[in-house]
């Protein structure tokens, strides 16, 4: 019955979207945290671009985005992030691509995280002098990041999904292989069972997981 | 207790001229003019809405002001910035809600500004907090977090944390009215201990036996102003003003 199987590496591709993941994960969870820092700051133009910049990406269609870091940055503006070979390429601007678009989604995540946190909070850390940058990074951001782990685990397992977009430019991850099965073999409802399975495994866990880690860091007040 | 609590002026530490502050329509200080010696012990009294909190922040610019001039030790109140926080190091404050950071253990509340604003080692920190939490007598919750003690505990910390940092001046805003009454006691026993080693304190409060025996002069707030402001014996056995004997006429008989 899985003998259409042989010959594609689903391994492989599955290990392209842990990769693609991963990486964008990382990315948008520093990018989105220096956002929501600028949405909240003192500094008027700060706060004006990070809330231009959330209201623009988070309603731009993520393939949109995509096929603009492949056709804009790299075929008319000549970026190519430091690699020579395509695959790199298209691997590198994919992870920017999701990261650019995801770090909105964690950015105004966080942003009502910051917002559970009492502002006597940062009273008490302002009155013992702390500046503002102390205050976000060593009071309020922690609070918030704790109040916000559920919250930040859909964002993730939306971002693992959201990978599949990466195929338009030509990355070789899950939903690419799908692709090249379903034109080439006949088993379509058991491909398409396959690659469902595949993202279950790969967002069921992370999802237990960060609801696990989210009663076990929350704070007590 | 009623007796004089002789004031131990040695030089203006906190001057206020002519402060004003507005919360929309409502003029919440009104051309405050008050003045706080070295070691002294301020006690501002009145009633609920009357500008006290307003004034207790307003000296370390949790409150901004908008017309006179607050000078603390010589120099004006600074703007944001880099020298407002260094003011706010020297200005030691404990509010009501406690407000310990709840993230933080007991200990690591006390160390959190000796190691990043004062930048002394960790291991200094540690020793001074571990001093401060057993002068309060909270040494044994020292591992614990905020929310495993009790309010009384807490706002014992909460001093502690605060003079970690060697104030120049304790702000305290309210400091027992959130308290359950039996843990009253043991937060106001801390502070007269305070005020007998010669803290300069500004407490805004409800307490009037502490006003008696601990302050050295008492301000009376209603409606933004500064109605009276006198020795504590004065104040509560011949009250000068209206207002005043109104005041103390509510809370002292019943």
């Amino acid at each position: 019955m899985f003998d259409f199987l042989k010959g594609y590496d689903l391994l492989a591709a599955f290990w392209v979207t842990v990769q693609l993941t991963f990486y964008s994960a990382v990315g948008s969870l520093i990018w989105g945290t220096v956002l929501a820092a600028m949405r909240v700051s003192p500094v008027p133009l700060m706060r004006a671009f990070g809330t231009a910049y959330v209201n623009v990406v988070r309603n731009i269609p993520l393939t949109v985005v995509i096929v603009f870091t492949s056709l804009g940055l790299f075929q008319t503006l000549g970026v190519t992030l430091g690699a020579d070979d395509f695959t790199t390429i298209n691997f590198r601007l994919a992870v920017l691509g999701l990261t650019a678009y995801t770090s909105s989604f964690v950015c105004e995540a966080l942003r009502s995280g910051i917002n559970t946190v009492p502002v006597g909070q940062t009273e008490a850390a302002r009155a013992i002098g702390l500046n503002f940058p102390q205050v976000l990074r060593l009071i309020v951001l922690p609070q918030a990041f704790r109040s916000v782990v559920g919250p930040l685990a859909s964002v993730l397992i939306a971002l693992t999904k959201n990978t599949t977009v990466a195929a338009a430019i030509g990355v070789a991850e899950a939903a690419a292989l799908m692709r090249v099965m379903i034109e080439n073999e006949a088993q379509l409802i058991l491909i398409s069972a396959i690659f469902a399975f595949g993202f279950i495994c790969l967002t069921l866990p992370s999802g237990l997981l960060l609801g696990w880690v989210s009663k076990k860091v929350s704070v007590r007040r | 207790m009623s007796e004089e609590n002789p004031p131990r002026a040695t030089g203006d530490l906190v001057v206020l001229s002519d402060v004003n502050k507005h919360f929309g329509a409502l003029h919440v200080l009104q051309s405050i003019d008050l003045t706080i010696a070295r070691g002294e012990v301020v006690v501002v009294i009145g009633p609920s809405g009357g500008g006290k909190s307003t004034l207790c922040r307003a000296i370390n610019r949790l409150e901004t002001i908008d017309s006179g001039e607050i000078v603390i030790d010589g120099k004006p109140l600074p703007a944001e910035g880099r020298e407002l926080a260094a003011l706010r190091a020297d200005v030691g404050m404990v509010f009501q809600s406690f407000n310990l950071f709840a993230h933080k253990t007991v200990l690591d509340n006390v160390t959190l500004g000796q190691v990043k604003v004062r930048k002394k080692d960790k291991k200094a920190a540690d020793e001074r907090a571990r001093r401060l939490l057993d002068r309060v007598g909270v040494a044994s919750q020292a591992e614990k977090y905020p929310a495993q003690l009790s309010g009384g505990q807490q706002q014992r910390v909460a001093i502690a944390r605060a003079l970690a940092m060697d104030p120049k001046i304790m702000l305290f805003d309210e400091p027992t009215s959130a308290l359950d009454p039996e843990m009253i006691n043991e937060v106001l026993e801390v502070m007269r201990q305070l005020a007998r080693d010669g803290m300069t304190m500004v407490v805004v409060t409800h307490e009037m036996g502490f006003a008696r025996s601990a302050a050295n002069r008492v301000v009376f707030m209603a409606d933004g102003r500064i109605v009276e402001e006198t020795t504590p014996a004065r104040f509560f056995s011949n009250p000068s003003s209206e207002r005043a004997k109104d005041f103390l006429s509510k809370i002292l008989h019943h």
